[in-house]
């Protein structure tokens, strides 16, 4: 019989930090397989975020630097600027992202940075014990919208991709999930594709991920990856979003 | 198609994707504790995989590896 | 742009022309008075010689591209004014941890607050005293005229690559907008700094690197930061710089930096036309962090009286205080806001104090 998948290489062999069924995990291994498919291991570089996946240096085997919480895309561009032959990719969740990053994320994009940012979506903060984020859904409870969000009182969700693509600077903007084997292979070939868009340079690209946090959500992992088919999927729908010709 | 898998259960977090996912049932909870203290997955020896990867697709942990018999 | 010949430049420029002779690629920065020139002149002159210039969409944006810029192995550069550095604190705090270098300019301004565009010496705190957070120290430099901020701001690059520390050049509102002839230092590379073997180039035919600040095992960070203290122990050893004038038997010691220093000199000169037994010194710190603290237990050991002259309310007098830990006479004669006095009203005030402490001398 022929081994027909096996951990990424570009995967350190070492037990991840991550919750039983979080889709941190799940995207770094797809992270990892597309470095070691498309031979990137040795020319990427990324910039990590704060929250729980401040920790994804100790996983994906490649050089990465620190940024202060919001910060990757800003970081992400001094490193592309001066080192623009290799792939450089910001790794953010929804509250480096689309709370305290939005800024620097949204000027990045509408500059056309070279940069590929991939975006972990699963609408809490989760390193910091569960509050809001800005992509939490009405309704939700978390320790900081313990009533449940409401649009009088904390906004709406943020859609961030449809939110980019009323720029011109963007050119790949997609949104993605994790929650079933179908939208794990999209998710990857997204990715691919965001990477693609890098290497080909056709500027700036961004993968959004809606991912299950179990452990704030309070649920098991497939019940989660049921949330986000049946209920986040509603809020922030599947597919590409704005896509320029490479 | 005939497949195997084998599942590194020191890495096992017991998540149940894989047991989820499998499209023929074949993945069940093992009765004894791994070093972490999950059930650690594992794959019911009466059942036949078809090696159709879709465990390892899901596996978080990157804890599965797949084998398949190619009929070329 | 020759850099032989004395040429009349704007000390923004002036800035910009010596951070690209000194091998400065990156500038990344945001517009606020009093020291726009400096963003508009790289935006000119980077481009011509290859380099990256980006308008960012804040001071956090820019100095967190200087982080980035830098952990990729560029000489990379940002500036602003005192509300803008308020606002690079954070990014200078991590590049202090993650021992990255780096060039940050200040052209300082009345405040706190929105305050105003006067020039101002309101931010020798935050300067000297961290202004982000943790344990970390930035070398801070203080010039006194064109000439100095560009030689200055040539020796800031090499510092920071030196020592892998971000470096502070303070300035103000006055010397970013003053014209005067400058000779731009040229560039040679200095063969004497360290390998840059922390870069981030991609892992090829070598382990993967990691530059990061986080260090969550509490023995590992209190190592982490007695080996930056140990590293801002060398620096106060290497790099204290000062300038005395007319200290040989000064009665008066007036402690000032950079504009105001100029001030008091002018001041100190008009007195000494008016009275030529006039014994009133100038001891000027050109390193603000570290504190030239060997000049002033020095000159104590003569002279009894310090007239310590900032634009300010008193920052740098703590300074002194500590310095003299105890001897020698402290006057403060501060004006905070944005003014600027003349050399004229100094001289006044300058003289009222010195000749009242030379008659209770003499009582």
């Amino acid at each position: 019989m022929k081994k027909v998948y096996s951990r990424p290489k570009s995967l350190r062999p070492v037990s991840m930090h991550y919750c039983p069924g979080c889709g941190h995990s799940i995207i770094h291994r797809l992270i990892a397989e597309l470095l070691d498919e498309m031979n990137l291991q040795d020319q990427a570089i990324c910039v990590p975020p704060a929250g729980c996946a401040v920790l994804a240096y100790n996983y994906i085997d490649i050089d990465m630097v620190e940024a202060p919480h919001g910060r990757a895309t800003a970081v992400a561009t001094g490193v592309k600027r001066v080192r623009p032959g290799n792939l450089v990719f910001s790794y953010q969740g929804d509250g480096d992202l689309a709370a305290i990053g939005t800024a620097e994320a949204l000027h990045a994009a509408n500059r056309g940075e070279h940069i590929t940012v991939i975006f972990v979506n699963n609408a809490v903060y989760g390193m910091t014990g569960g509050q809001m984020a800005p992509t939490s859904l009405i309704g939700q409870k978390t320790t900081t919208s313990p009533h449940g969000r409401t649009v009088a009182g904390e906004g709406p969700p943020i859609r961030v991709c449809e939110l980019m693509a009323q720029l011109g600077g963007p050119s790949y903007l997609e949104r993605v999930s994790v929650s079933s084997p179908a939208n794990v292979r999209k998710t990857k070939a997204a990715i691919k594709k965001a990477f693609e868009y890098q290497i080909n340079k056709c500027g700036f690209s961004l993968v959004e991920i809606l991912s299950p946090c179990p452990t704030n959500w309070k649920m098991d992992a497939k019940a989660s990856c049921t949330w986000i088919d049946e209920v986040m999927a509603k809020e922030f729908p599947l597919g590409v979003v704005k896509e320029v010709v490479c | 198609m005939k497949g195997k898998i084998t599942i590194d259960t020191s890495m096992c977090k017991s998540c149940q994707l894989c047991i989820g996912f499998c499209p023929k049932k074949n993945i069940v909870l093992s009765k004894e504790l791994n070093s972490k203290g999950y059930f650690p997955a594992q794959i019911d020896p009466k059942k036949a995989c078809t090696g159709c990867g879709i465990c390892a697709l899901m596996c978080p942990e990157a804890a599965i590896e797949v084998y398949r018999d190619d009929e070329d | 742009m020759t850099t032989k010949t004395k040429q009349l430049m704007y000390g923004t420029h002036a800035a910009g022309e010596a951070a690209i002779q000194a091998g400065c690629t990156c500038y990344f920065g945001y517009p606020i008075t009093p020291q726009n020139e400096l963003p508009e002149y790289m935006s000119r002159r980077l481009p011509e010689v290859g380099g990256v210039f980006i308008q960012a969409e804040s001071e956090l944006a820019s100095i967190n591209m200087v982080l980035g810029a830098s952990v990729a192995g560029a000489r990379a550069m940002t500036s602003s004014s005192s509300p803008g550095i308020s606002l690079k604190q954070e990014g200078i705090s991590f590049m202090a941890g993650m021992e990255l270098p780096a060039v940050i300019v200040n052209i300082m301004r009345g405040g706190p607050g929105l305050g105003n565009i006067a020039p101002a010496q309101s931010d020798y705190f935050q300067a000297t005293r961290g202004g982000g957070h943790g344990d970390y120290r930035t070398p801070v430099l203080a010039p006194a005229s064109v000439q100095e901020l560009a030689d200055l701001t040539f020796l800031a690059f090499d510092m920071a690559d030196q020592y892998r520390n971000p470096v502070l050049i303070l300035g103000d509102g006055m010397l970013g907008q003053l014209m005067e002839p400058v000779i731009i230092p040229t560039r040679k590379k200095n063969e004497d700094l360290p390998e840059k073997d922390y870069i981030l180039t991609g892992a090829k035919d070598r382990p993967a690197r990691l530059v990061k600040s986080l260090i969550l095992d509490v023995k590992e960070m209190e190592d982490h930061n007695w080996k930056l203290f140990r590293k801002y122990q060398r620096i106060e050893q290497n790099e204290t710089r000062w300038e005395s004038y007319n200290m040989e038997n000064a009665e008066m010691a007036v402690i000032a930096y950079g504009t105001a220093a100029r001030i008091a000199r002018g001041a100190i000169n008009r007195l000494r036309k008016e009275d030529a037994n006039v014994r009133i010194g100038l001891i000027r710190p050109i390193t603000l962090w570290p504190f030239p603290v060997r000049a002033l237990r020095d000159a104590v050991k003569t002279t009894n009286d310090f007239f310590v002259f900032e634009m300010s309310t008193g920052q740098m007098v703590e300074d002194v205080r500590l310095a003299l830990d105890g001897r020698g006479k402290i006057h403060f004669y501060g004006r905070p806001g944005g003014v600027v006095p003349t050399p004229a009203e100094l001289a006044r005030s300058m003289a009222r104090h010195y000749y009242q402490s030379k008659r209770s001398r003499k009582k």
